[in-house]
């Protein structure tokens, strides 16, 4: 018995201990338009090349304060009707040929990429920012959250080129076009953007489910007064 | 609601109000159920205006275009046919486009913004098969001798002339439908988009 | 106009037991007075049903049971998933609510189950009663796991994969018959076609038939109480059980307030929460299904890893058969020792009101074991793991197979003649 509850109490540890992943927490964008909408842009330029949104309409972005208007001048590269997904030109079998694996399209990716380590979007927030050369890899670039990964640093203009010291810390070699505040404050931008992309509905949702609690809060009250009315003849 | 000793009022009026708010919650929880069979995002984007390019499109010719799922129409009417129209008004049963089964703009004698491009959706206003032309006139239409040339819905039979009017005493109550639709120049249509309006 | 609906009334009886099932059901159905918090969860199940019921109609509408790559390299089941959540109006909601149904109705029948062990509702004349609805839980988890393949994500394709597996360790016709299961040497669109008609149609319709058929059996015979005593032993002059209320009005109101209650919870996850920290929404279950890559870590929806970690505990082989198939001996068993639950009980009462501190304690490491199990059973095996959990399958089948010895050594209380409230 004892045993048994040693055992229970010493297994959250254990289970903490099988693997740990370090991740940043990702600034909170939601609310900010500015900044999701320049995470949009970030996201058709940057992004929108190799992986497509497949599910995301380019209409949906009146959700985050766009016209119609600027959608199409803007942002839409990829498509000719504003009502269309965000799919890309590249084929598939390419892809695969170039890269090694097919990009994933990338609508979910910041739903997909939550574990209990942290949000999608801290994972996200972290992966975009830990790039470092690594010879030893084709495209000559490796990630200190996706070990191997087979992405090539699409930002390194911005953020300059990152080495891996001894101390496995990262540090800047050649510099980029941001300073670190600015190239971390656009990576959160285009993280905000890959999470209000990930679930449009979220902060709706959100504001429904208060409606929907009043209103059955209004209801309990009624059944629970008829409940005891009811209940008088039995007690 | 008589409210006399048999009954008890509060219990009465607890049940009453237990029960209005119990059905208003339930008819608002039927909305999002019934509304989810209304046409998506994506049937939206399909149903979006169509650009057409009728530059080389001939006199006496037909192309057919899908725009929300459905057929339709571009006529480049040749005089002759045109002319077949002002025969027809008194056969067919609205000659005068009365029946708003047309954008205003193309409430004219050949249902159309320019005379001799006729456009239309390509359903027969009965039961909502397509219509095929019978362009031929006279008896090689296979119709009758005098066929002034015009469409024959296949399912009941209904005739249509060249301006997609429904002839007399047929099962098509109303005429061909003129969709809105703008010119974009000379020779470029969208479907979808009224003359009117602004923009693209 | 009261004269007109007697009348019309009057016209249908004669034609169809209406009255007559209204009264023997409802209005004159004498249910014991003493229900208490426990006592919800049956009619919240039956919500639950028809809430996915209902859902899954209009789910039904624009999901397609498709492997098959789209355009743009992703499975058109996925996509369907995604369509529904995004350009279908309301599409989320109705998702949402199928998705946390799924869990809910766990949580629902787990309570249900539970109360029927705490107050022996299983024990004679109920033994067909309890039967039913085992034989529900078990459509219930099969009706689950079919429904899960759906979404086409990682978790469904590799869920699928390891269960359908299981059946390759049946000896002799074990690899046959999982292919067969399958419709192909892999999970693939054959295996997700059959999943969506069993999931749509097969089991819904089964476990309809069930539900009444458990309904009735407990109208049949009353129904039991905390107490644990048969109310119809005490009747008064008409023949009305003297600790009997009639289910209509009184625990139709009183269940409208659970249903509310019940409602208020579930619409917390639906909108505030509808992926409960992926519990109930798995996160690697919004990657695609790829056949080539298994997830780096794969574990069961939170309603099966009780089982699931019986199925890891055993890990030695007995008699020239591999361990894997006695693990699923061990997971098949604890699920089936439970149908024998009726016969293995045989305390001299029935409520653990009055049953005496071994049966107390026994049902206390029990729900301690299922816990841990359940706990177990999400995370990856490590040996210490594995070593607490085959304490928790031996205490877990212990407490079945034990219990007609210990629930007869047993100090009991005596049952009181009327009921206590």
């Amino acid at each position: 018995m004892r045993k048994l509850f040693f055992a229970l109490l010493f297994m959250p540890l254990a289970a903490l201990a099988s693997a740990e992943l370090h991740l940043d927490k990702a600034p909170d964008r939601t609310h900010d338009m500015a900044a999701l909408q320049n995470g949009a842009k970030v996201f058709v330029n940057y992004c929108l090349n190799c992986h497509s949104a497949s599910y995301m309409r380019y209409n949906r972005l009146r959700d985050i304060g766009l016209s119609e208007d600027q959608i199409r001048e803007n942002l839409m590269f990829t498509a000719d009707k504003v009502g269309e997904p965000m799919r890309i030109a590249m084929q598939r079998a390419e892809a695969k040929v170039w890269f090694g694996k097919a990009p994933p399209d990338l609508t979910i990716i910041a739903r997909a990429r939550a574990s209990e380590f942290g949000s999608g979007a801290d994972w996200l927030y972290t992966y975009l920012r830990t790039f470092y050369r690594d010879d030893k890899r084709p495209t000559g670039w490796n990630n200190l959250v996706f070990e191997n990964v087979g992405m090539p640093h699409v930002l390194w203009e911005l953020q300059g080129q990152q080495v891996l010291g001894q101390d496995h810390k990262l540090s800047i070699a050649r510099p980029g076009k941001l300073k670190p505040e600015e190239y971390d404050s656009l990576v959160a931008d285009l993280v905000g953007y890959l999470r209000y992309m990930a679930e449009p509905i979220a902060e709706t949702r959100k504001q429904l489910g208060v409606a929907v609690l009043i209103a059955l809060g209004v209801l309990l009250v009624f059944s629970y007064a008829l409940k005891r009315e009811y209940w008088k003849d039995v007690h | 609601m008589a409210c006399d000793d048999k009954v008890d009022c509060g219990r009465r009026r607890l049940i009453v109000a237990t029960a209005t708010a119990g059905g208003v919650a339930g008819v608002v929880a039927a909305i999002p159920f019934v509304a989810s069979m209304l046409p998506s995002e994506r049937a939206k984007s399909a149903g979006a205006p169509v650009e057409v390019d009728i530059s080389k499109l001939a006199p006496g010719q037909m192309i057919t275009v899908e725009w929300r799922g459905k057929p339709v129409w571009i006529i480049n009417r040749t005089k002759e046919m045109l002319e077949s129209l002002k025969k027809a008004d008194d056969k067919v049963s609205d000659p005068n486009s009365e029946k708003p089964m047309q954008p205003e703009y193309c409430k004219n004698e050949t249902r159309s913004i320019k005379p001799e491009i006729f456009v239309a959706v390509g359903i027969c206003t009965h039961l909502g098969c397509s219509p095929t032309d019978k362009f031929k006139t006279g008896a090689e239409s296979g119709i009758d001798a005098d066929w002034p040339g015009g469409f024959l819905c296949p399912c009941h039979g209904s005739t249509f002339d060249l301006a997609g009017r429904v002839y007399k005493n047929k099962p098509a109550p109303d005429n061909l439908e003129v969709p809105a639709h703008k010119y974009l120049g000379d020779t470029k249509i969208v479907i979808g988009i009224s003359q009117d309006s602004k923009g693209a | 106009m009261n004269a007109k609906l007697t009348a019309l009334l009057g016209w249908v009886d004669e034609r169809f037991p209406l009255t007559a099932n209204w009264k023997a059901h409802l209005a004159e159905y004498y249910a014991p007075k003493n229900f208490n918090f426990w006592y919800f969860f049956g009619s919240l199940a039956i919500l639950v049903l028809g809430l996915q019921i209902i859902t899954g109609i209009f789910l039904t509408m624009h999901y397609k049971p498709d492997a098959a790559l789209n355009a743009s390299g992703v499975p058109v089941a996925f996509a369907s998933v995604e369509y529904i959540m995004r350009d279908v109006p309301w599409g989320w909601l109705v998702r949402y609510m199928h998705s946390t149904g799924a869990s809910a109705f766990f949580v629902v029948i787990y309570l249900h189950m539970f109360r029927g062990l705490l107050y022996g509702s299983y024990r004679k004349p109920r033994e067909l009663i309890w039967l039913f609805g085992m034989i529900i839980f078990l459509l219930l988890m099969a009706e689950a796991f079919f429904g899960y393949l759906l979404p086409w994500g990682q978790m469904s394709f590799w869920g699928a994969q390891v269960i359908v597996n299981l059946f390759s360790a049946i000896p002799l016709i074990g690899p046959d018959l999982s292919i067969w299961l399958r419709g192909d040497f892999v999970v693939g669109d054959a295996t997700l076609n059959r999943f969506f008609s069993f999931h749509v149609i097969l089991v819904p319709l089964v476990l309809l038939g069930l539900v009444a058929a458990h309904i009735l059996a407990l109208h049949e015979v009353g129904s039991n109480n905390p107490d644990g005593i048969e109310i119809k032993k005490k009747k008064d002059a008409n023949g009305i059980p003297l600790d009997g209320i009639p289910f209509h009005p009184y625990y139709t109101v009183k269940d409208i307030v659970g249903a509310v209650a019940f409602l208020m919870i579930f619409s917390l996850v639906i909108f505030f929460m509808p992926e409960f920290g992926g519990y109930f929404l798995e996160y690697n279950n919004f990657f695609p299904a790829d056949p080539l890559a298994t997830p780096p870590h794969i574990a069961p929806v939170w309603y099966f890893t009780p089982f699931y970690s019986m199925l890891r505990a055993v890990t030695v082989n007995f008699f020239w058969i591999d361990a894997k198939f006695w693990g699923v001996v061990a997971m098949g068993g604890g699920v089936v020792i439970l149908l024998f639950l009726p016969w293995l009980d045989r305390s001299p009462v029935k409520s653990i009101r009055y049953k005496g501190p071994i049966f107390k304690s026994a049902v206390a490491v029990f729900v301690i074991c299922f816990l841990i199990l359940g706990y177990l059973g999400m995370l990856a095996p490590t040996p210490l793991r594995t070593l607490l959990s085959q304490i928790c399958t031996l205490l877990y089948f212990a407490f079945f197979l034990l219990m007609p010895i210990y629930s007869q050594l047993d100090k009991c209380k005596p049952e009181p003649e009327r009921l206590t409230g």
